[in-house]
């Protein structure tokens, strides 16, 4: 083991000992109430808030997978960037402050306050666990092969223990200290993130002497393309297929972040709507200065350390970020390059940890609050519904670690991207509809949940991803009858139509009374939590 | 608000009417509450520019003395109906509705030219710089301008009336609880 991988691993150990550190400090003043639990008492500010979402959000796919992108394909990896960031429009315009004022925890809590509550939270709490665990297994995927890659190791088992470590680590986290545990190693991880990609994107400009044209015109150079390098079409610019497949990914990715549970679960750890507006101002602020850095980053990597040497070391152009870290301190051997490289592994693993801790709380609410409130049989028991998540959260632990060891090949960015678009299918249609729609009723509510999650999912099934192609899952077999591999194009709009459908179909009168409850509290934040 | 109220059994529906527990004593909405919507001016970015001056104010939402009779169902349906909720939404949707139809109109425009006319994106406009690049930074602006003038529009156009509406609706639904028992 060299000097890097030690010192990478001894900063990793730090911050594991120091988010255990926030767990137990917590956990030791918890009151074990759902409000703790869930929300994190509801009392975070807007900056502390804005630094965790986009801790949650701000993932090791976009800090290592997009640069290494815009390394690799220079302009069509910057497609990405502002994907993922005109995204937070939505959020902000359409969801934050409106499901801040309507819920209470969940999603489902906004759909059940008008519509009959048993089915809408079964369905909602269905596809919110379905969009956490598909994102989940893309980062416990990613952790695994950032260790072979960033540690030299590149055996099965090295890789099989860093999923089963990570797993065991994000459900303590959860199940000891809830979402204020949560929120702290969000916060912790977003500003070593940031602090890491600040220094990155300076030592890069100073290295061009502050001449972003020189950058560019390097990388152009260095990258082997010329000019087309710093153009659209080199990764997308095949057959139409590839072409319509990124402009369902582009759509999947705008509209998907809206639907992501553990997004949505950030905005009741605040007071008010306006303070959920604030959040969101805050977190604009941040993931679009890290995303302007990144592609700073790519195409750094691709001008100091060459294209041709990204792909060397990792086909997919992970390693991008690493190895520029490792050239700019000085290179290999030497103790800045040394140095830098391991600040970046450590960053790398610990933004990880942070995202899937807060992906584990939000399906754990998932399953207690919606899922086993509805479904536990009435005469039962009834257990504390906090004791009932933070075993949830053991459950999709080991089910995430399950499914991260059976889907250690696949791909992680088409994972994230995957993720998005059922996201987006299932969860936003509903979601916009309960809010702003006077007529939507119970029976549209479940239709638009099923009609965006079934054909999400159905569709991948079918896709090139899962046979039929050298690269998918089954290659031997072929039941592959569509041609996309992001089926965000066809889903998204399905989910919208299965909605109005389902509502034009019904005989259920939408209640008047209840729409009007939630739009004057959603607007007004009248009776909010 | 964010008053805890200790361990909730499973399955405890959000649908309190208008459940707030805090200040069930105070008979005025003249007390001053301890509202975190009036705390110190906000300390993110889209909020340093506050040249603006507040919206003028909307009447309010109660009918008169005898709307507390109603019941606690027919409040938010009155408020609704009220001019001041009614200002409060068009203020709302008249920025967001075309504000949402832009954005995603540019955003998709954008993804559809980049996918489908790589030769026009990659005209130079000046040095290294062509306009592929110049519309996908123009994409950040326009994010970050779009968020600015969303903050902005909200805090002077609609949270002073929306906190005043709160209150009322709550009152309201309070006073209505308390005619029905």
């Amino acid at each position: 083991m060299t000097g890097d991988q030690t010192l990478a691993l001894l900063l990793f150990t730090g911050f594991v000992a120091v988010t255990l550190g926030i767990t137990t400090w917590v956990s030791r003043r918890r009151r074990g109430s759902a409000e703790e639990f869930y929300a994190g008492g509801r009392l975070f500010s807007p900056m502390e808030n804005g630094f965790a979402i986009a801790g949650d959000y701000m993932s090791a796919a976009s800090f290592l997978g997009i640069a290494g992108l815009i390394a690799l394909y220079g302009y069509d990896g910057l497609l990405y960037c502002v994907g993922f960031l005109v995204a937070w429009l939505v959020v902000l315009f359409l969801v934050a402050e409106l499901v801040r004022n309507c819920g209470r925890f969940t999603l489902a809590d906004v759909l059940a306050a008008r519509m009959s509550e048993r089915p809408v939270r079964i369905a909602a709490g269905t596809s919110s666990v379905t969009v956490s665990v598909l994102y989940l297994v893309a980062q416990m995927v990613g952790a695994g092969s950032l260790v072979a890659l960033l540690l030299g190791r590149t055996s099965g088992a090295a890789q099989a223990w860093t999923v089963i470590g990570v797993g065991a680590l994000m459900v303590i986290y959860v199940s000891l200290g809830g979402m204020r545990a949560t929120t702290w190693i969000q916060i912790v991880k977003a500003v070593l993130l940031l602090g890491g990609t600040v220094v990155l994107t300076v030592l890069v400009l100073l290295r061009f002497h502050g001449d972003v044209d020189r950058l560019l015109l390097t990388a152009a150079e260095r990258s082997g393309h010329g000019t087309a390098f710093l153009a659209p079409g080199l990764k997308y610019g095949g057959d139409w297929t590839a072409r319509v497949d990124f402009i369902s990914l582009g759509l999947a990715l705008v509209l998907g972040t809206a639907g992501l549970p553990h997004i949505l679960s950030r905005f009741y750890t605040v007071p008010t709507a306006r303070a959920a507006r604030r959040s969101v101002v805050w977190s604009i602020g941040l993931i679009g200065s890290f995303y302007l850095m990144t592609i700073v980053l790519g195409f750094g990597a691709a001008a100091v350390v060459g294209t041709g040497a990204v792909r060397g070391s990792n086909a997919a152009g992970n390693t991008a970020v690493p190895l520029l870290a490792l050239d700019l301190g000085g290179g290999a051997g030497s103790t800045g390059g040394t140095v830098l490289f391991a600040v970046v592994a450590a960053v790398a693993f610990a933004t990880i940890l942070a995202v899937v801790a807060g992906i584990t709380l939000a399906s754990s609410a998932s399953v207690a609050h919606d899922l086993y409130a509805s479904l536990r049989r009435r005469h039962g028991e009834a257990r504390s519904e906090v004791a009932v998540a933070r075993w949830a959260a053991v459950g999709i632990g080991v089910v995430a670690i399950a499914l991260g060891l059976l889907a250690r090949d696949l791909n992680v960015a088409f994972l994230v991207g995957l993720a998005f678009a059922v996201a987006a299918s299932a969860n936003l249609p509903v979601l916009l509809y309960s809010l702003f729609w006077r007529g939507f009723t119970t029976r549209g509510a479940v239709w638009a949940v099923y009609g965006g999650l079934l054909p999400a999912i159905g569709l991948v099934l079918l896709s090139p991803v899962v046979s039929g192609d050298p690269d998918s899952l089954f290659p031997a077999v072929d039941f592959q009858y569509f041609p996309l591999e992001n089926p965000g194009i066809v889903s998204i709009p399905l989910g919208f139509l299965a909605g109005w459908l389902g509502t034009v179909t019904s005989d259920e009168v939408a209640d008047e009374a209840k729409y009007a409850e939630t739009e004057v509290r959603s607007l007004t934040g009248a009776g909010a939590v | 608000m964010q008053s805890s109220n200790g361990p909730r059994g499973a399955g405890d529906g959000p649908e309190r009417p208008a459940g707030n527990q805090e200040d069930r004593g105070t008979p005025s909405r003249d007390v001053t509450f301890e509202d975190p919507w009036h705390d110190a001016p906000a300390s993110g970015w889209g909020e340093l520019h506050d040249t603006g001056t507040p919206a003028p104010a909307v009447p309010p939402a109660r009918g008169g003395p005898g709307a507390a009779a109603a019941g606690a169902r027919d409040v938010y349906v009155e408020v609704q109906r009220s001019a001041a909720f009614q200002e409060v939404r068009g203020r709302y949707r008249r920025f967001v509705v075309p504000g949402t139809v832009g954005f995603l109109v540019w955003y998709v425009g954008y993804v559809v030219t980049a996918t489908t006319a790589p030769g026009f994106m990659a005209r130079p406009v000046a040095g290294a710089v062509n306009v592929g690049m110049v519309a996908g930074l123009g994409q950040f602006l326009t994010t970050f301008l779009l968020t600015w003038a969303y903050a902005r529009h909200a805090r002077l156009r609609r949270d002073r009336a929306a906190l005043e509406l709160r209150w009322d609706t709550q009152e309201l639904a309070r006073g209505a609880r308390g005619g029905a028992q």
